[in-house]
């Protein structure tokens, strides 16, 4: 009779996190911070149709890195568990814990029952009326949820990106500000190589304004973005691309 | 309806590529949501419904207008519901018939255009829009056939064309593109006379405005389903402009002036009264 090879579920479960964590940190790094209107979110995406950042609800954003197909898969069952929730009960009952909470189901089931864990990173975000009524929730391949406060790295390279914004990164900067300084980690080097600028064609940024009245969520791009990011402090205008 | 499976992820359902539309997303997996898929009681039934709605275009757009009023039978069952809606940016709609029905109607179309905007990334056509209205129309056929129609008109601005233009229905879902203006329920029949008279070629949005405020005016004159302007309550019309900018809904104070004009170009110096 020949034995059936024992894999200890301590190595079964390394193996798969090892293998999604790998899967993970090829991907360019999404940065997630808060500025004093509202919530940004930028990466190095030179893709103008195949986005990492997306809206999900009136208040609620979406970004992921990793596997575009399992991620934007995750996307659209997102979008439609808002429209659902939001068409059942009210625009005001949808919220990014109930959310965040579906998915990190979704990916905590897949990672011990099915053969292959996902390759994805998550961020559910929500605006609120004040900066204090902010909540972001990162969401790991295994389905553990994390509460952040004030802004969030995920991808490749995540934990040195993390280092330099969080030394960086302070309460009620303006949308200026922290573009700049998102756009400033995500160019950086490892090591002692040279930091590259990223333009506006090489970036995909978006924001939560919680200044909008309904949609907060805001696709910026072209010539918009460039007036932001090239230190213009003042608010952006109402000459935005219409979202998203 | 349930939003977890048994294990507590999102059921298959959410997980299945394919469909952009939140229509189809429902009648697959919350059908009883849908407001045509409900087996209905035989038997009379008093609801309230809605009445006037008009639309016409102008230069570089369109205006939609729908009077306050809802009936049931002979009594007036609301003097402030609200019969024009933004089904999009850059488009409105306004219902006649039903009124639980058509609103419940057009939540579930505003929610199809934006869910479609979501997952897609782009909008829908105007054609697209009027399509998708179209096919959810002919969803309810089983319930208009019981008394329990629902007529939309809708109209917005074309993108691609770089006009405004405006798309009547029918209870069976046939979908029709009108010219220049338009009006349905109870009062249209007084609307449209007077569209015919005042459209012109070439108006800007404020005499647009006042066109539109005008029909309603004519259509409640003589249908006693159609509200007019009330002064005493500061109840007006809701009027709303669709352009390359977007829905703009016309503020109280700007509608007032326009029943105003309309008003003072109608007073009668006799005593008894003007036919007009």
């Amino acid at each position: 009779m020949s034995m059936p090879f024992y894999v200890s579920p301590e190595q079964l479960m390394k193996d798969r996190a090892d293998y999604a964590r790998k899967g993970i940190a090829r991907g360019r790094s999404v940065v997630v911070l808060q500025y004093d209107d509202g919530i940004a979110f930028a990466t190095e995406n030179p893709s103008r149709a195949l986005h990492k950042i997306s809206e999900i609800y009136d208040r609620i954003a979406f970004a992921a890195v990793g596997k575009y197909n399992e991620f934007e898969n995750l996307r659209v069952a997102g979008v439609r568990y808002a429209d659902l929730r939001g068409y059942s009960y009210d625009r005001v009952d949808v919220t990014a814990r109930g959310l965040a909470n579906a998915y990190a189901q979704t990916l905590g089931t897949v990672f011990t029952t099915e053969s292959k864990p996902l390759e994805v990173e998550l961020v559910v975000v929500e605006v609120g009326r004040e900066p204090a009524g902010d909540q972001i929730y990162r969401l790991s391949y295994d389905g553990s949820v994390a509460d952040e406060h004030g802004w969030v790295v995920m991808g490749g390279q995540a934990e040195r990106l993390a280092g330099l914004l969080g030394a960086g990164w302070r309460p009620g900067m303006t949308l200026a500000q922290a573009l700049g300084l998102a756009v400033q980690v995500l160019g950086s080097a490892a090591d002692d190589g040279e930091p590259r600028t990223l333009g506006a064609s090489q970036l995909e940024v978006a924001v939560l304004d919680r200044t909008r009245p309904r949609r907060a969520f805001r696709r910026l791009t072209g010539a918009l973005l460039e007036d932001v990011l090239g230190g213009d402090d003042s608010p952006p205008g109402g000459d935005a691309t219409p979202a998203p | 309806m349930t939003l977890h499976d048994s294990s507590g992820r999102l059921p298959h359902a959410f997980t299945t590529p394919g469909s952009s539309s939140f229509v189809d997303f429902l009648a697959g997996y919350a059908p009883d949501l849908l407001p045509g898929h409900r087996a209905l009681p035989g038997g009379d039934l008093q609801a309230p419904h809605g009445t006037t709605i008009v639309a016409l275009t102008f230069d570089g757009g369109i205006v939609m207008a729908g009077d306050r009023r809802a009936t049931m039978g002979s009594m007036i069952a609301s003097r402030h519901i609200e019969k024009v809606f933004p089904a999009d940016e850059f488009s409105a709609v306004g219902i006649a018939g039903t009124a639980g029905l058509a609103i419940e109607l057009v939540r579930l179309f505003q929610l199809e255009l934006e869910h479609y905007e979501k997952i897609e990334g782009s909008l829908l056509s105007l054609d697209g829009k009027a399509n998708r209205l179209a096919t959810m129309i002919r969803g309810n056929l089983g319930m208009a056939m019981q008394g329990l129609a629902v007529v939309p008109l809708f109209a917005g601005y074309d993108l691609d064309r770089g006009r405004g233009r405006i798309f009547s229905y029918d209870v069976t879902g046939g979908r029709y593109e009108e010219q220049e203006h338009h009006a349905v329920g109870s009062g249209s029949v007084f609307a449209r006379g007077s569209l015919k008279k005042r459209w012109r070629h070439g108006l800007d949005a404020s005499t647009a405005v006042r066109v539109a405020v005008e029909a309603l005016v004519d259509a409640a004159d003589d249908d006693s389903a159609t509200g007019g302007p009330d002064r005493a309550r500061r109840i007006w019309p809701v009027v709303a402009t669709v352009t390359e900018a977007g829905y703009l809904r016309v503020t109280d104070d700007d509608l007032a002036a326009a029943v105003d004009v309309v008003e003072n170009g109608r007073r009668s110096t006799r005593r008894e009264g003007g036919a007009r």
